[in-house]
């Protein structure tokens, strides 16, 4: 795929939390360039000294006919905190689409399963695999209610299931702990989030005999294939998450 | 490809390499140049480096390979590649029809395989110059090893010169007392050119995981932060040594670019700057030329060692 370096247009910013910024952005071109869901963006960041690299985002949402591209920012550090400063109006140097995405089913009942800043690809993901004809089921995670963002949206696309590790919204526990695992078959699994949670939804899957993609957020440099900083061990050795993944199939990592 | 209005010549020589313009880019920071080919023209420019080539494929170092730092960062990649082999089967065809100079960084373990290395490299028609990397501080065996005495710098340069007669470009590493006398050495074992520098040393901190940030523990440090020590150093070896030097270090526009070449850089290589944008070697390009018309400069020569 083609790839773009491009001064998006800020069009609004909305706060879904103190720490959670959604940003929706236009091209100046007036067409939003084709993005495949489980690609991301490198976001440069202006007026922050201690920031130099660009930062990898996710994308929450690509409308190409409306020309939208919603980006789903964690504050976590100097970086996200400067991008969580852009005002409507303002540009952001924006280079996308990177990295392959998810597999694109058209059938078939698909478990998306995210956790924390993880959930955001799974918008776009569940649009994308309603438009094929496939039936997007989301399994999403928190320790709290608060920890869970968007969920109108993902209602809209599919079946939601909920867990909290404190029990204030949905199952308590885990995602792995949920009891849709047991009660539904499932004919493919993605999953995003921390590790840990990752790891926990491939070894289910693996138990269960269903096909599971997991998305990578390994830091980065370039987001092109040149850096070589980003690697992750496969069993074709290291390559780079950023153009050889972010998404593995789980049968290609060492993880177990 | 696209026109260029130069005003000013911006030509220059490296030994039997002739650069359209100065602007090359660093090895490990371009790619094979073709990861880049959607947002620039690789035919613009002067040169491009490619990743540090090795006669046996390398894996490099564990994740995590790189630290932000202020105006920099660091990484302990440690020269993963394939292998010149599959470079030269599988890489090489897809540069050939490119209108740059394709230069290949060359590194090792010991003499035997830096020259057995570049020897495969000499047969390949449309790589005009190799760049010995007698300089990374992230792999244990070879690397910077050689690069910090003037012998060791000297018993590569001797063996490489050996079987390969295009042009021999030798990467220096700023981890050295003196840059001037290793420069000094790789000149008298027949080197046409120098470049430099190499990264810094360095390390980086997570308090809270109470460990280093980078897995080998230390990491090569790049960007703007490093720029001041490496004017100084290609300064102090533009003075020292007879044959042209490539400044690098920190350049991230033509203003830096032309500092470099003021204090005697022929040419000038662009390295961390291509991870903030892609495209910023086409600026430089750009920049260097309207400096040199805003200023009546007809010849991109007659800045190169103005500062004495």
């Amino acid at each position: 795929m083609k790839k773009y370096l491009t001064d998006l247009v800020v069009k609004r910013v909305e706060f879904l939390r103190d720490d959670y910024v959604l940003i929706s952005l236009s091209d100046p071109s007036g067409r939003m360039p084709e993005c495949l869901p489980g690609q991301f963006v490198q976001l440069a960041v202006e007026g922050e000294p201690k920031v130099m690299l660009r930062r990898p985002i996710s994308i929450n949402w690509c409308d190409v006919e409306a020309n939208r591209l919603d980006v789903l920012i964690h504050l976590v550090g100097p970086g996200t905190t400067a991008l969580s400063r852009l005002r409507e109006g303002e540009t952001v140097s924006t280079l996308f689409p990177l990295g392959n995405g998810f597999t694109l089913h058209n059938g078939g009942d698909i478990l998306l399963v995210g956790g924390g800043v993880g959930t955001a690809p799974m918008l776009q993901y569940g649009k994308v695999l309603r438009e094929m004809g496939a039936r997007p089921h989301f399994l999403l995670g928190g320790r709290s209610a608060k920890d869970l963002l968007q969920l109108d949206r993902f209602k809209a696309l599919g079946e939601v299931s909920v867990t909290t590790e404190d029990a204030t919204l949905g199952e308590r526990g885990f995602v792995t702990q949920h009891s849709i695992l047991a009660a539904k078959r499932f004919d493919a699994v993605a999953a995003c989030g921390p590790k840990p949670m990752m790891r926990a939804v491939a070894l289910w899957a693996r138990d269960a005999g269903v096909p599971c993609e997991v998305s990578l957020e390994n830091m980065m440099a370039c987001g092109l294939g040149a850096c070589l900083c980003c690697v992750e061990k496969t069993v074709r050795g290291n390559v780079c998450v950023c153009t050889e993944g972010p998404v593995f199939p789980t049968t290609e990592l060492t993880w177990f | 490809m696209q026109i260029q209005e130069n005003m000013a010549n911006l030509h220059v020589q490296i030994g039997n390499l002739s650069l359209k313009n100065p602007v090359m880019t660093a090895s490990g920071t371009f790619g094979y140049g073709l990861e880049f080919a959607d947002l620039v023209d690789l035919n613009r420019l002067g040169g491009f480096v490619v990743k540090g080539t090795t006669l046996q494929p390398r894996q490099g170092n564990d994740y995590p390979r790189m630290a932000e730092s202020a105006a920099g960062m660091l990484n302990c990649v440690g020269l993963q590649n394939k292998g010149v082999e599959y470079f030269a089967t599988h890489i090489y065809p897809q540069l050939v029809d490119i209108d740059s100079n394709v230069i290949v960084n060359v590194s090792g373990s010991a003499p035997e395989n830096y020259a057995e290395c570049a020897a495969r490299v000499n047969s390949l028609e449309h790589i005009p110059a190799i760049e010995l990397n007698i300089s990374c501080p992230n792999v244990k065996d070879g690397g910077m090893a050689f690069g910090t005495s003037c012998e060791g710098a000297a018993s590569v340069v001797r063996a490489v010169r050996k079987v390969y007669d295009k042009t021999l470009i030798v990467k220096l590493s700023p981890n050295v007392t003196d840059i001037a006398s290793i420069a000094r050495a790789v000149e008298a074992e027949g080197a046409d050119a120098v470049s430099l520098i190499n990264t810094l040393m360095g390390m980086s901190v997570d308090i809270e995981r109470r460990c280093s940030r980078l897995s080998i523990g230390t990491g090569g440090l790049s960007g703007p932060c490093v720029k001041p020590v490496a004017l100084r150093m290609v300064s102090q070896v533009a003075k020292a040594v007879k044959i042209p030097v490539i400044g690098l270090g920190g350049i991230s526009n033509a203003t830096d670019a032309l500092e470099f070449m003021m204090l005697g850089a022929t040419a000038i290589q662009i390295g961390t700057a291509n991870f903030v944008d892609p495209t910023v070697t086409m600026k430089v390009i750009d920049g260097m030329n309207a400096w040199l018309d805003a200023h009546g400069v007809k010849d991109v020569n007659e800045i190169i060692g103005c500062i004495r």
